[in-house]
């Protein structure tokens, strides 16, 4: 019951932190200067007083402001992000075409960062003087130094061009006719090198993470009396240590998925991966204010519905906050 | 130099810089970042006078190969890859310390007054933080971006407004810490100011992890503007690092260095600064070596 009422209470703030950007699309729309009658009126190279007042009717801008944050919020509510300026389609439907694309992506990135990271903070912890442990900590302050954009740029010279093992672009071979399995390898083939990519950074700092929370957790009393019982060193750290030392990493992973998403971004302008994050760069290039600010709001919508699987995740680790 | 002098260190106020000196130069990684640190504001100050030339000027044959007549080669322009590198070095330096300073003004009064006043003031101020929290750093600065005029101005401030959440909240639990001290106790009942004691008081001893904090914020707003850039996002008058790579992008299967080139000087940049905030981590706060 109490699980219950906690997790109530997360979702309904998670629903007021969604309003919250609705009415900070709201506001950021009406401090810029111009708005969407103008903005179209310069598509047309101008227009005639009583059409540019009618428009303003029609788009609902000559009534007050309050009555206009009424109706935005009422409209987004119920799905209406209105309709592209470039495209003429609704925002919602061109969002929920590239949706699917940049979760695969950020999904992907997230586990292998997730994986990989704690798995070499683990080897690192376990001999803190051993070069696997040096190699680790250099790795991890290059994955963080290093551009993310210029890390795919990097892979792409050495494992699409040197060595042609992986395509370049885009999510699907173009032509490509393959069904089942086939088609899945080759959307698998495209994801690998932006995966990697995106993956780097967080490798780099659930590694470091991972690495210090172990030494701290193997430091502890509870470990010495594990291994004092006879118990091996595998059981040890696998099934006594790593539960407890992965709690901070679970937790700055859920903090910093915000980050992902906006690095994944970047990560799919350079590789060409049809998801939001490349919808939001071709909309800033043509000020497709409407198709930005669903952008905005769809992402932060895939925050928080992380975050309240982190929190969950984190109760099921952690039963003293359960 | 003994361990006991190390904890020392740590714990004595009297002489805290000499020794502060002696912890960071011994170690190496530190040190390291900081000759990093050292070689780009060199370049930044001195380079135009050594290597002379307008970053935007076509100088030679587009696309050469790095060489003799040009040591890090051309671009699809002809621009010289040096003089851009180098033109690169105080843009990036300008945008990384200014956008830090107002990261640093914007995340530290919020957590101050938030961890200092306590209550509704707290309870507002880190809803507000969460809240800048879960929207993407990246697609929020492009909104801004795309609805206002994009200035060098525009992008540092966006930097700042992206990037303030991790600082307030660390001056934030400092100063719950702090404030209930037995000195600043003390300062209150002779009827300090809130004023005074805030600045006067908690702030010198809540400064060791923020100027660590800070030190590491250069290196992100670094990121984060090269990558702005890097998508043409930018000032289009800097001639910075990441717009070098965004401009040479469609070429990247002719020239390789006009894009390995300055995507490495942002990554030493990056280093340094790392390498000297882990430094400064070691030698201001002993306690939470390793984390």
């Amino acid at each position: 019951m109490k699980t219950f009422l906690v997790g109530l209470n997360r979702t309904i703030y998670s629903l007021v932190l969604l309003l919250a950007v609705i009415v900070l699309n709201f506001i950021l729309v009406h401090i810029a200067p111009g708005d969407a009658v103008t903005a179209m009126i310069g598509d047309m190279g101008g227009a005639t007083p009583e059409l540019v007042a009618k428009l303003r009717a029609d788009y609902g801008l000559d009534q007050s402001l309050f009555t206009q944050l009424h109706t935005h919020i009422w409209k987004m509510m119920r799905g209406d992000f209105g309709l592209s300026f470039t495209h003429r389609v609704p925002v919602r439907d061109l969002i929920l075409d590239h949706l699917p694309a940049t979760i695969l992506l950020v999904t992907t990135a997230f586990f292998l960062a997730l994986i990989t990271g704690t798995i070499l903070g683990i080897i690192a912890a376990q001999k803190p003087k051993s070069l696997v442990s040096h190699v680790v900590t250099v790795l991890s302050l290059s994955g963080f130094a290093a551009p993310i954009f210029w890390t795919g740029l990097m892979l792409l010279i050495v494992f699409a061009y040197l060595l042609p093992l992986f395509p370049a672009s885009g999510m699907k071979t173009p032509g490509f006719q393959g069904t089942g399995l086939e088609a899945i390898v080759d959307v698998l083939k495209h994801l690998v090198l932006p995966a990697i990519t995106l993956a780097s950074v967080y490798i780099a700092v659930y590694s470091r993470l991972a690495r210090a929370s172990m030494l701290d957790v193997l430091g502890s009393d509870y470990i010495r009396t594990a291994r004092s019982k006879g118990l091996s060193r595998r059981v040890v750290v696998y099934k006594h240590a790593l539960k407890n030392g992965i709690l901070p990493v679970v937790t700055m992973a859920g903090l910093q998925f915000s980050q992902l998403i906006a690095g994944a971004v970047v990560v799919e302008t350079v590789f060409s991966w049809p998801g939001i994050g490349q919808l939001a760069f071709n909309a800033i290039l043509r000020r497709d204010h409407p198709l930005l600010l669903g952008i905005l709001f769809f992402s932060t919508l895939m925050v928080v519905v992380a975050n309240l699987i982190t929190d969950s995740s984190y109760r099921i680790l952690d039963p003293r906050i359960r | 130099m003994s361990n006991r002098e190390k904890t020392d260190a740590a714990v004595r106020p009297d002489r805290p810089l000499a020794e502060l000196w002696h912890m960071f130069f011994a170690n190496k990684a530190a040190v390291l970042g900081l000759v990093l640190w050292l070689l780009v504001i060199t370049t930044a100050v001195f380079g135009l006078t050594i290597h002379p030339g307008d970053p935007f000027a076509m100088v030679g044959a587009p696309m050469t190969p790095p060489g003799e007549e040009f040591l890090l080669g051309t671009d699809y322009l002809g621009r010289d890859v040096l003089t851009g590198i180098i033109h690169g070095a105080s843009v990036t330096l300008a945008i990384g310390f200014s956008a830090t300073v107002c990261t640093a003004i914007i995340g530290v009064t919020i957590g101050v007054l938030a961890g200092y006043y306590g209550r509704w003031v707290d309870n507002l101020l880190m809803r507000v933080t969460e809240f800048f929290q879960v929207l993407p750093p990246m697609l929020f600065v492009m909104v801004l971006i795309s609805l206002f005029t994009p200035s060098i101005y525009l992008i540092v401030l966006a930097i700042a407004v992206v990037s303030w959440t991790g600082m307030a909240r660390l001056a934030r639990a400092e100063f719950l810490k702090i404030k209930e001290m037995e000195y600043v106790k003390a300062e209150r009942a002779m009827g300090a100011r809130n004023a005074s004691i805030m600045a006067k008081v908690i702030l010198p001893n809540a400064l060791p992890p923020l100027i660590v904090a800070i030190a590491l914020n250069v290196g992100t707003a670094i990121l984060f503007e090269a990558a702005l850039s890097f998508l043409g996002l930018g000032d289009p008058n800097a001639f910075s690092w990441g717009y070098m790579i965004g401009s040479s992008r469609e070429y990247i299967w002719d020239s390789w260095w006009t894009i390995t080139f300055p995507g490495f000087a942002i990554f030493l940049t990056v280093l340094g600064v790392s390498l000297v905030g882990d430094g400064l981590n070691d030698a201001l706060n002993p306690k939470l070596r390793e984390l």
